[in-house]
Protein backbone atom coordinates (compact mmCIF):
# COMPACT_ATOMS: atom_id res chain seq x y z
CA UNK A 1 0.00 0.00 0.00
CA UNK A 2 1.61 3.43 -0.50
CA UNK A 3 1.61 5.86 1.77
CA UNK A 4 -1.28 8.16 0.18
CA UNK A 5 -3.16 5.52 0.13
CA UNK A 6 -2.37 4.19 3.64
CA UNK A 7 -3.40 7.90 4.75
CA UNK A 8 -6.94 7.58 3.30
CA UNK A 9 -7.34 4.30 4.89
CA UNK A 10 -6.40 5.44 8.57
CA UNK A 11 -8.52 8.50 8.08
CA UNK A 12 -11.45 6.28 7.43
CA UNK A 13 -11.34 3.88 10.22
CA UNK A 14 -12.07 5.02 13.37
CA UNK A 15 -9.12 4.71 15.94
CA UNK A 16 -8.68 2.52 18.63
CA UNK A 17 -9.21 5.71 21.44
CA UNK A 18 -12.45 6.01 19.91
CA UNK A 19 -13.85 3.03 20.21
CA UNK A 20 -12.73 2.26 24.14
CA UNK A 21 -13.89 6.04 24.97
CA UNK A 22 -16.88 4.33 26.23
CA UNK A 23 -17.87 7.09 29.00
CA UNK A 24 -17.50 4.84 32.31
CA UNK A 25 -20.79 4.89 34.53
CA UNK A 26 -20.74 6.59 38.12
CA UNK A 27 -20.05 4.24 40.32
CA UNK A 28 -23.70 2.54 42.37
CA UNK A 29 -21.84 0.90 45.20
CA UNK A 30 -18.19 1.68 46.52
CA UNK A 31 -16.28 0.29 49.57
CA UNK A 32 -14.10 2.49 51.41
CA UNK A 33 -10.81 1.24 53.18
CA UNK A 34 -12.55 -1.65 53.71
CA UNK A 35 -11.68 -4.17 56.66
CA UNK A 36 -13.57 -7.60 57.59
CA UNK A 37 -12.93 -9.88 60.23
CA UNK A 38 -13.90 -13.30 61.03
CA UNK A 39 -13.51 -13.70 64.75
CA UNK A 40 -9.84 -12.21 64.34
CA UNK A 41 -9.14 -13.33 60.96
CA UNK A 42 -8.49 -10.61 58.51
CA UNK A 43 -10.62 -11.75 55.65
CA UNK A 44 -10.54 -8.48 54.11
CA UNK A 45 -7.64 -5.94 53.90
CA UNK A 46 -8.38 -1.82 53.34
CA UNK A 47 -10.57 -2.42 50.08
CA UNK A 48 -11.42 0.04 47.96
CA UNK A 49 -13.70 -0.59 45.02
CA UNK A 50 -16.30 0.39 42.94
CA UNK A 51 -19.55 -1.33 41.11
CA UNK A 52 -20.69 0.92 37.89
CA UNK A 53 -24.01 1.18 37.73
CA UNK A 54 -26.29 -1.16 35.03
CA UNK A 55 -23.04 -2.95 34.72
CA UNK A 56 -21.72 -6.33 35.35
CA UNK A 57 -18.42 -6.45 37.48
CA UNK A 58 -17.13 -9.52 38.41
CA UNK A 59 -14.59 -10.73 41.52
CA UNK A 60 -11.98 -13.43 40.90
CA UNK A 61 -9.51 -14.73 42.70
CA UNK A 62 -7.96 -18.43 44.20
CA UNK A 63 -10.20 -20.00 46.68
CA UNK A 64 -9.91 -18.05 50.22
CA UNK A 65 -8.92 -14.88 48.63
CA UNK A 66 -12.31 -12.59 50.50
CA UNK A 67 -14.37 -12.10 47.03
CA UNK A 68 -17.44 -14.20 48.46
CA UNK A 69 -16.79 -11.96 51.82
CA UNK A 70 -16.83 -8.62 49.90
CA UNK A 71 -20.23 -9.91 48.09
CA UNK A 72 -21.61 -10.54 51.09
CA UNK A 73 -20.85 -7.22 53.34
CA UNK A 74 -22.66 -5.51 50.00
CA UNK A 75 -25.80 -6.78 51.61
CA UNK A 76 -24.49 -7.35 55.15
CA UNK A 77 -25.65 -10.93 55.31
CA UNK A 78 -22.45 -11.43 57.95
CA UNK A 79 -24.65 -9.54 60.08
CA UNK A 80 -27.10 -12.37 61.29
CA UNK A 81 -23.38 -14.27 62.58
CA UNK A 82 -22.07 -12.90 65.90
CA UNK A 83 -18.17 -11.60 65.79
CA UNK A 84 -18.13 -10.55 62.65
CA UNK A 85 -17.02 -7.78 62.10
CA UNK A 86 -16.70 -4.79 59.08
CA UNK A 87 -14.90 -1.35 59.05
CA UNK A 88 -14.45 1.24 56.87
CA UNK A 89 -17.66 2.10 54.46
CA UNK A 90 -19.52 0.52 51.97
CA UNK A 91 -22.33 3.35 49.98
CA UNK A 92 -24.92 2.44 47.84
CA UNK A 93 -25.88 5.39 46.22
CA UNK A 94 -23.11 7.46 48.69
CA UNK A 95 -24.91 6.32 51.81
CA UNK A 96 -23.09 4.04 54.38
CA UNK A 97 -24.75 0.57 54.52
CA UNK A 98 -22.59 -0.47 57.45
CA UNK A 99 -24.11 2.45 59.61
CA UNK A 100 -26.12 0.86 62.37
CA UNK A 101 -28.82 3.00 61.51
CA UNK A 102 -29.22 2.17 57.94
CA UNK A 103 -32.45 -0.62 58.01
CA UNK A 104 -31.48 -3.96 56.69
CA UNK A 105 -35.35 -4.55 55.37
CA UNK A 106 -34.17 -1.35 53.08
CA UNK A 107 -31.06 -2.38 52.25
CA UNK A 108 -32.29 -5.96 51.25
CA UNK A 109 -35.00 -4.45 48.93
CA UNK A 110 -32.32 -2.73 47.27
CA UNK A 111 -29.47 -5.10 46.98
CA UNK A 112 -30.70 -8.78 46.11
CA UNK A 113 -28.22 -12.18 46.36
CA UNK A 114 -28.47 -15.22 44.79
CA UNK A 115 -26.42 -18.22 45.76
CA UNK A 116 -24.23 -20.76 44.50
CA UNK A 117 -26.68 -23.32 45.33
CA UNK A 118 -30.48 -22.85 44.39
CA UNK A 119 -32.53 -22.16 47.12
CA UNK A 120 -36.11 -22.48 46.41
CA UNK A 121 -38.59 -22.43 49.32
CA UNK A 122 -40.59 -25.26 49.33
CA UNK A 123 -43.64 -24.25 47.81
CA UNK A 124 -45.22 -23.56 44.49
CA UNK A 125 -43.27 -21.94 41.77
CA UNK A 126 -45.72 -18.92 41.85
CA UNK A 127 -45.37 -18.64 45.49
CA UNK A 128 -41.62 -18.72 45.60
CA UNK A 129 -41.89 -15.65 43.68
CA UNK A 130 -44.64 -13.80 45.44
CA UNK A 131 -43.61 -14.45 48.89
CA UNK A 132 -41.30 -11.72 49.03
CA UNK A 133 -43.51 -9.18 47.45
CA UNK A 134 -46.27 -10.08 49.83
CA UNK A 135 -43.65 -9.05 53.09
CA UNK A 136 -43.32 -5.62 51.21
CA UNK A 137 -46.16 -5.04 49.26
CA UNK A 138 -49.94 -5.45 49.49
CA UNK A 139 -51.26 -6.27 45.88
CA UNK A 140 -54.67 -7.93 44.64
CA UNK A 141 -54.38 -10.73 43.04
CA UNK A 142 -54.08 -9.73 39.46
CA UNK A 143 -51.66 -7.04 40.25
CA UNK A 144 -49.86 -9.83 41.77
CA UNK A 145 -49.93 -12.38 38.90
CA UNK A 146 -49.30 -9.42 36.83
CA UNK A 147 -45.46 -8.84 38.85
CA UNK A 148 -45.03 -12.72 39.08
CA UNK A 149 -45.64 -13.34 35.01
CA UNK A 150 -42.77 -10.05 34.70
CA UNK A 151 -40.38 -11.43 37.39
CA UNK A 152 -40.25 -15.23 35.64
CA UNK A 153 -40.31 -13.38 31.91
CA UNK A 154 -37.27 -11.58 33.15
CA UNK A 155 -35.71 -14.39 34.70
CA UNK A 156 -36.29 -15.97 31.15
CA UNK A 157 -38.34 -18.85 33.14
CA UNK A 158 -42.01 -17.86 31.88
CA UNK A 159 -42.00 -20.18 28.95
CA UNK A 160 -40.88 -23.24 30.61
CA UNK A 161 -42.98 -22.91 34.08
CA UNK A 162 -46.25 -20.89 32.76
CA UNK A 163 -48.06 -24.02 32.62
CA UNK A 164 -46.98 -25.73 35.96
CA UNK A 165 -47.14 -22.15 38.31
CA UNK A 166 -48.43 -24.38 41.26
CA UNK A 167 -46.61 -27.01 41.16
CA UNK A 168 -43.70 -27.38 43.62
CA UNK A 169 -40.55 -25.46 42.61
CA UNK A 170 -38.43 -28.32 44.32
CA UNK A 171 -39.56 -30.76 40.89
CA UNK A 172 -37.89 -28.02 38.52
CA UNK A 173 -34.10 -28.75 36.92
CA UNK A 174 -30.99 -27.42 39.02
CA UNK A 175 -31.05 -25.03 36.00
CA UNK A 176 -34.97 -23.66 36.13
CA UNK A 177 -34.44 -23.66 40.18
CA UNK A 178 -31.43 -21.11 39.50
CA UNK A 179 -33.22 -18.93 36.84
CA UNK A 180 -35.90 -18.98 39.70
CA UNK A 181 -33.38 -17.96 42.02
CA UNK A 182 -32.78 -14.53 40.16
CA UNK A 183 -36.62 -14.25 39.32
CA UNK A 184 -37.12 -14.42 42.72
CA UNK A 185 -34.62 -11.36 43.45
CA UNK A 186 -35.68 -9.87 40.51
CA UNK A 187 -39.57 -9.76 41.94
CA UNK A 188 -38.37 -7.31 44.71
CA UNK A 189 -37.12 -5.08 42.03
CA UNK A 190 -33.83 -4.21 43.81
CA UNK A 191 -30.86 -1.90 42.35
CA UNK A 192 -28.26 -4.28 43.16
CA UNK A 193 -28.23 -8.15 41.97
CA UNK A 194 -25.72 -10.01 43.95
CA UNK A 195 -24.22 -13.56 42.43
CA UNK A 196 -22.45 -15.76 44.48
CA UNK A 197 -21.19 -18.53 41.63
CA UNK A 198 -24.51 -18.92 40.16
CA UNK A 199 -23.19 -21.12 37.92
CA UNK A 200 -21.34 -23.51 39.57
CA UNK A 201 -23.37 -26.46 40.15
CA UNK A 202 -24.85 -26.18 36.54
CA UNK A 203 -24.77 -27.69 33.18
CA UNK A 204 -22.88 -26.02 30.33
CA UNK A 205 -26.47 -25.21 28.71
CA UNK A 206 -27.85 -23.53 32.04
CA UNK A 207 -24.84 -21.65 32.56
CA UNK A 208 -25.03 -20.33 28.98
CA UNK A 209 -28.94 -19.68 29.97
CA UNK A 210 -27.64 -17.89 33.13
CA UNK A 211 -25.31 -15.82 31.10
CA UNK A 212 -27.18 -14.71 28.50
CA UNK A 213 -30.20 -14.07 31.78
CA UNK A 214 -27.58 -11.31 32.77
CA UNK A 215 -26.34 -10.11 29.98
CA UNK A 216 -30.22 -8.63 29.56
CA UNK A 217 -30.55 -7.95 32.91
CA UNK A 218 -27.65 -5.40 32.66
CA UNK A 219 -30.45 -2.77 31.03
CA UNK A 220 -32.41 -3.13 34.34
CA UNK A 221 -29.86 -3.80 37.11
CA UNK A 222 -26.36 -3.25 39.09
CA UNK A 223 -24.67 -6.56 38.69
CA UNK A 224 -21.93 -7.85 40.73
CA UNK A 225 -20.94 -11.49 40.60
CA UNK A 226 -18.44 -13.49 41.94
CA UNK A 227 -17.04 -16.92 39.98
CA UNK A 228 -14.31 -18.89 39.79
CA UNK A 229 -14.72 -19.70 35.93
CA UNK A 230 -12.32 -16.91 34.50
CA UNK A 231 -14.25 -17.55 30.96
CA UNK A 232 -17.29 -16.33 32.69
CA UNK A 233 -15.94 -13.35 34.22
CA UNK A 234 -14.22 -12.69 30.47
CA UNK A 235 -17.51 -13.64 28.84
CA UNK A 236 -20.38 -11.66 30.79
CA UNK A 237 -18.87 -8.84 32.70
CA UNK A 238 -17.75 -5.43 31.95
CA UNK A 239 -15.10 -5.03 35.10
CA UNK A 240 -13.57 -7.26 36.87
CA UNK A 241 -11.73 -7.35 40.12
CA UNK A 242 -9.30 -9.63 40.81
CA UNK A 243 -8.46 -10.37 44.40
CA UNK A 244 -5.75 -12.25 46.61
CA UNK A 245 -4.92 -13.11 50.17
CA UNK A 246 -8.08 -10.33 51.36
CA UNK A 247 -6.62 -7.76 49.37
CA UNK A 248 -7.79 -6.24 45.88
CA UNK A 249 -4.72 -7.02 43.89
CA UNK A 250 -6.35 -5.17 40.73
CA UNK A 251 -9.10 -3.71 39.42
CA UNK A 252 -10.31 -2.44 35.72
CA UNK A 253 -12.25 -2.99 32.58
CA UNK A 254 -12.93 -6.68 32.01
CA UNK A 255 -10.79 -6.64 27.83
CA UNK A 256 -7.84 -5.24 29.83
CA UNK A 257 -7.80 -7.03 32.77
CA UNK A 258 -8.06 -10.27 30.70
CA UNK A 259 -5.26 -9.43 27.83
CA UNK A 260 -2.92 -7.03 29.19
CA UNK A 261 -3.16 -7.16 33.44
CA UNK A 262 -1.21 -4.55 34.67
CA UNK A 263 0.15 -6.70 37.84
CA UNK A 264 1.70 -9.76 37.74
CA UNK A 265 0.07 -11.60 40.27
CA UNK A 266 -3.43 -10.99 38.27
CA UNK A 267 -1.36 -12.33 35.02
CA UNK A 268 -0.02 -15.35 36.74
CA UNK A 269 -3.42 -16.79 37.86
CA UNK A 270 -5.59 -15.86 34.82
CA UNK A 271 -2.86 -17.68 32.78
CA UNK A 272 -3.18 -20.58 35.31
CA UNK A 273 0.04 -19.96 36.85
CA UNK A 274 -0.76 -20.03 40.42
CA UNK A 275 -4.15 -20.11 42.32
CA UNK B 1 10.68 -24.55 29.18
CA UNK B 2 9.61 -21.55 31.71
CA UNK B 3 8.57 -18.55 29.83
CA UNK B 4 8.95 -14.92 29.72
CA UNK B 5 6.63 -14.40 32.83
CA UNK B 6 9.23 -16.63 35.14
CA UNK B 7 6.52 -18.95 36.73
CA UNK B 8 5.10 -21.99 35.02
CA UNK B 9 1.84 -23.23 34.51
CA UNK B 10 -0.10 -25.45 37.12
CA UNK B 11 -0.62 -28.36 33.98
CA UNK B 12 2.29 -28.31 32.92
CA UNK B 13 1.69 -29.73 29.22
CA UNK B 14 0.76 -26.45 28.73
CA UNK B 15 4.39 -24.98 29.02
CA UNK B 16 5.31 -28.31 26.78
CA UNK B 17 2.54 -26.94 24.28
CA UNK B 18 3.98 -23.32 24.03
CA UNK B 19 8.32 -24.28 24.36
CA UNK B 20 7.08 -26.77 21.09
CA UNK B 21 5.21 -23.49 19.25
CA UNK B 22 8.19 -21.51 19.69
CA UNK B 23 11.22 -24.45 18.93
CA UNK B 24 8.80 -25.08 15.11
CA UNK B 25 9.10 -21.48 14.62
CA UNK B 26 12.68 -21.06 15.55
CA UNK B 27 13.84 -23.93 13.03
CA UNK B 28 11.07 -22.30 10.20
CA UNK B 29 13.15 -19.36 10.51
CA UNK B 30 16.59 -21.13 10.45
CA UNK B 31 15.15 -22.87 7.34
CA UNK B 32 14.50 -19.81 5.85
CA UNK B 33 17.93 -18.21 6.47
CA UNK B 34 19.21 -21.45 4.92
CA UNK B 35 16.86 -20.85 1.69
CA UNK B 36 18.04 -17.59 1.50
CA UNK B 37 21.86 -18.02 1.54
CA UNK B 38 21.17 -20.51 -1.14
CA UNK B 39 19.40 -18.54 -3.25
CA UNK B 40 21.88 -15.97 -3.41
CA UNK B 41 24.47 -18.17 -3.59
CA UNK B 42 23.19 -19.73 -6.50
CA UNK B 43 22.36 -16.19 -8.34
CA UNK B 44 26.10 -15.27 -7.76
CA UNK B 45 27.67 -18.89 -8.98
CA UNK B 46 25.07 -19.35 -11.40
CA UNK B 47 24.30 -22.40 -10.26
CA UNK B 48 20.74 -24.02 -11.65
CA UNK B 49 21.07 -27.12 -9.78
CA UNK B 50 21.35 -24.73 -6.39
CA UNK B 51 18.47 -22.65 -7.45
CA UNK B 52 15.71 -26.05 -8.38
CA UNK B 53 17.08 -27.13 -5.13
CA UNK B 54 15.85 -24.06 -3.37
CA UNK B 55 12.91 -23.84 -5.35
CA UNK B 56 12.15 -27.49 -3.87
CA UNK B 57 12.95 -26.93 -0.40
CA UNK B 58 10.54 -24.02 0.33
CA UNK B 59 8.00 -27.02 0.60
CA UNK B 60 9.94 -27.73 3.76
CA UNK B 61 8.67 -24.15 5.41
CA UNK B 62 5.02 -24.65 4.14
CA UNK B 63 4.89 -27.50 5.98
CA UNK B 64 6.37 -26.43 8.72
CA UNK B 65 3.98 -23.36 8.75
CA UNK B 66 0.82 -25.79 8.46
CA UNK B 67 1.95 -27.75 11.19
CA UNK B 68 1.88 -24.48 13.57
CA UNK B 69 -1.16 -23.44 12.17
CA UNK B 70 -2.29 -26.79 13.33
CA UNK B 71 -0.70 -26.39 16.89
CA UNK B 72 -2.01 -22.34 17.42
CA UNK B 73 -5.67 -23.82 16.80
CA UNK B 74 -5.43 -26.63 19.18
CA UNK B 75 -3.26 -24.24 21.57
CA UNK B 76 -6.79 -21.86 21.43
CA UNK B 77 -9.51 -24.45 21.34
CA UNK B 78 -8.18 -26.67 24.10
CA UNK B 79 -6.09 -24.41 26.55
CA UNK B 80 -8.03 -21.19 26.05
CA UNK B 81 -4.81 -18.91 26.43
CA UNK B 82 -5.12 -15.47 28.39
CA UNK B 83 -3.59 -12.27 28.40
CA UNK B 84 0.91 -13.13 28.00
CA UNK B 85 0.24 -16.90 26.54
CA UNK B 86 -3.04 -15.49 24.05
CA UNK B 87 -0.02 -13.01 22.59
CA UNK B 88 2.52 -15.68 22.38
CA UNK B 89 -0.22 -18.00 20.52
CA UNK B 90 -1.29 -15.08 18.52
CA UNK B 91 1.97 -14.15 17.67
CA UNK B 92 3.18 -17.19 17.14
CA UNK B 93 0.48 -17.59 14.35
CA UNK B 94 1.37 -14.26 12.85
CA UNK B 95 5.21 -14.89 12.87
CA UNK B 96 4.80 -18.11 11.11
CA UNK B 97 3.04 -16.09 8.19
CA UNK B 98 5.35 -14.09 7.67
CA UNK B 99 8.24 -16.26 8.02
CA UNK B 100 6.52 -18.67 4.97
CA UNK B 101 6.29 -15.28 2.93
CA UNK B 102 9.82 -15.01 3.21
CA UNK B 103 10.52 -18.51 2.11
CA UNK B 104 8.43 -17.69 -0.79
CA UNK B 105 10.68 -14.89 -1.29
CA UNK B 106 13.79 -16.29 -1.78
CA UNK B 107 12.35 -19.50 -3.84
CA UNK B 108 11.05 -16.74 -5.81
CA UNK B 109 14.65 -15.26 -6.45
CA UNK B 110 15.97 -18.39 -6.94
CA UNK B 111 13.56 -19.40 -10.02
CA UNK B 112 14.41 -16.09 -11.70
CA UNK B 113 17.70 -16.75 -11.39
CA UNK B 114 17.18 -20.05 -13.75
CA UNK B 115 15.85 -17.51 -16.59
CA UNK B 116 18.86 -15.11 -15.80
CA UNK B 117 21.62 -18.07 -15.88
CA UNK B 118 20.23 -18.34 -20.12
CA UNK B 119 21.37 -15.35 -20.91
CA UNK B 120 25.06 -13.95 -20.64
CA UNK B 121 26.08 -13.17 -16.80
CA UNK B 122 24.91 -9.40 -16.20
CA UNK B 123 27.72 -7.09 -14.43
CA UNK B 124 24.63 -5.89 -12.28
CA UNK B 125 24.35 -9.22 -10.04
CA UNK B 126 27.04 -8.24 -7.75
CA UNK B 127 24.39 -5.84 -6.30
CA UNK B 128 22.03 -8.61 -4.93
CA UNK B 129 23.93 -9.82 -2.65
CA UNK B 130 24.46 -6.66 -0.82
CA UNK B 131 20.50 -6.11 -0.65
CA UNK B 132 20.57 -9.70 0.53
CA UNK B 133 22.93 -9.70 3.54
CA UNK B 134 20.82 -6.44 4.54
CA UNK B 135 17.59 -8.40 4.46
CA UNK B 136 19.53 -11.59 5.99
CA UNK B 137 20.91 -9.56 9.21
CA UNK B 138 17.28 -8.36 9.15
CA UNK B 139 15.51 -11.50 9.55
CA UNK B 140 18.73 -12.91 11.62
CA UNK B 141 17.92 -9.89 14.19
CA UNK B 142 14.82 -10.04 14.58
CA UNK B 143 14.47 -14.21 15.09
CA UNK B 144 16.97 -13.69 17.28
CA UNK B 145 14.54 -11.33 19.58
CA UNK B 146 12.03 -13.62 19.57
CA UNK B 147 13.92 -16.18 20.62
CA UNK B 148 15.30 -13.80 23.46
CA UNK B 149 11.78 -11.92 23.88
CA UNK B 150 13.94 -9.16 23.01
CA UNK B 151 11.53 -5.99 22.07
CA UNK B 152 13.99 -3.38 22.03
CA UNK B 153 16.20 -5.46 19.72
CA UNK B 154 13.18 -6.09 17.91
CA UNK B 155 12.62 -2.24 17.74
CA UNK B 156 15.99 -1.89 16.34
CA UNK B 157 15.43 -4.19 13.77
CA UNK B 158 12.11 -2.70 13.24
CA UNK B 159 13.60 1.10 12.21
CA UNK B 160 16.85 -0.95 10.68
CA UNK B 161 14.63 -1.85 7.68
CA UNK B 162 14.94 1.87 6.40
CA UNK B 163 18.42 1.08 5.22
CA UNK B 164 17.45 -1.95 3.18
CA UNK B 165 14.60 0.47 1.52
CA UNK B 166 17.09 2.90 0.19
CA UNK B 167 19.60 0.45 -0.78
CA UNK B 168 16.64 -0.84 -2.85
CA UNK B 169 15.99 2.23 -4.13
CA UNK B 170 19.30 2.53 -5.34
CA UNK B 171 19.80 -0.59 -6.75
CA UNK B 172 16.03 0.50 -8.94
CA UNK B 173 17.74 3.63 -10.28
CA UNK B 174 20.90 2.02 -11.31
CA UNK B 175 18.63 -0.94 -13.12
CA UNK B 176 16.34 1.65 -15.01
CA UNK B 177 19.43 3.45 -16.30
CA UNK B 178 21.37 0.15 -17.40
CA UNK B 179 18.17 -0.90 -19.37
CA UNK B 180 17.90 3.17 -21.16
CA UNK B 181 21.42 2.34 -22.02
CA UNK B 182 20.97 -0.83 -23.94
CA UNK B 183 17.98 -2.48 -25.04
CA UNK B 184 19.49 -5.89 -24.58
CA UNK B 185 19.81 -5.48 -20.80
CA UNK B 186 15.70 -4.95 -20.68
CA UNK B 187 15.11 -8.50 -20.04
CA UNK B 188 17.90 -9.37 -17.67
CA UNK B 189 17.30 -6.30 -15.79
CA UNK B 190 13.68 -6.87 -15.48
CA UNK B 191 14.31 -10.01 -13.10
CA UNK B 192 16.92 -8.62 -11.28
CA UNK B 193 14.43 -5.63 -10.30
CA UNK B 194 12.03 -8.62 -9.28
CA UNK B 195 14.47 -10.08 -7.12
CA UNK B 196 15.84 -7.15 -5.53
CA UNK B 197 11.85 -6.33 -4.68
CA UNK B 198 12.07 -9.92 -3.35
CA UNK B 199 14.69 -9.08 -1.03
CA UNK B 200 13.27 -5.48 -0.21
CA UNK B 201 9.74 -7.51 0.94
CA UNK B 202 11.90 -9.93 2.99
CA UNK B 203 12.59 -6.97 4.96
CA UNK B 204 9.12 -5.65 5.14
CA UNK B 205 8.00 -9.00 6.58
CA UNK B 206 11.43 -9.21 9.28
CA UNK B 207 9.64 -5.57 10.53
CA UNK B 208 6.18 -7.50 11.00
CA UNK B 209 8.36 -9.74 12.86
CA UNK B 210 9.55 -7.13 15.04
CA UNK B 211 5.90 -5.61 15.29
CA UNK B 212 4.38 -8.72 16.52
CA UNK B 213 7.43 -9.54 19.13
CA UNK B 214 7.41 -5.95 20.00
CA UNK B 215 3.10 -6.80 20.93
CA UNK B 216 4.15 -10.12 22.25
CA UNK B 217 6.27 -8.35 25.15
CA UNK B 218 4.33 -5.12 25.55
CA UNK B 219 0.81 -5.66 24.93
CA UNK B 220 0.77 -2.96 22.73
CA UNK B 221 1.83 -2.19 18.96
CA UNK B 222 4.46 0.13 18.21
CA UNK B 223 3.28 3.95 18.25
CA UNK B 224 6.03 5.43 16.22
CA UNK B 225 6.03 5.87 12.39
CA UNK B 226 8.58 4.99 10.60
CA UNK B 227 9.71 6.47 7.52
CA UNK B 228 9.58 4.64 4.56
CA UNK B 229 12.78 4.14 2.53
CA UNK B 230 11.61 2.52 -0.77
CA UNK B 231 10.65 5.93 -2.75
CA UNK B 232 10.40 3.70 -6.18
CA UNK B 233 6.95 4.12 -6.37
CA UNK B 234 7.38 7.89 -6.58
CA UNK B 235 9.72 7.55 -9.18
CA UNK B 236 9.34 9.01 -12.62
CA UNK B 237 9.97 7.38 -15.48
CA UNK B 238 11.14 9.74 -17.43
CA UNK B 239 14.26 11.21 -15.34
CA UNK B 240 16.10 7.81 -13.56
CA UNK B 241 18.72 9.93 -12.39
Amino acid sequence: MTDAQFATVSAVAPTVAAVQGVAKSAPKMAARDLDFFYNGFHALKNVNFEIAEKRVTALIGPSGCGKSTLLRVFNRIYSIYPKLEAKGEVLLDGENILDPGYSLNRLRSKVGMVFQKPVPFPMSIYDNIAYGIRHHEKLSKSEMDVRVEQALTQGALWGEVKDKLKQSALGLSGGQQQRLCIARAIALRPEVILLDEPTSALDPIATGKIEQLVAELKDHFTIAIVTHNMQQAARCSDFTAFMYLGELVEFGDTETLFTKPAKKQTEDYITGRFG
Amino acid sequence: MSTATGSEHIVKSFDTELARLTRELQRMGELALVQLDAAIDAVVERDSDAARRVVNDDARIDALEHEISHDVIRLLALRQPMARDLREVLAGLRIATDIERIGDYAANVAKRSLVLNQSAPVQLVSALPRLADLARNLVEQVLEAYRDNDADKALDAWANDEELDEQYTSLFRELLTYMMEDPRNITPCTHLLFMAKNLERIGDHATNIAENVYFLVHGTMIEQERRKGDATTLLPVDDPR
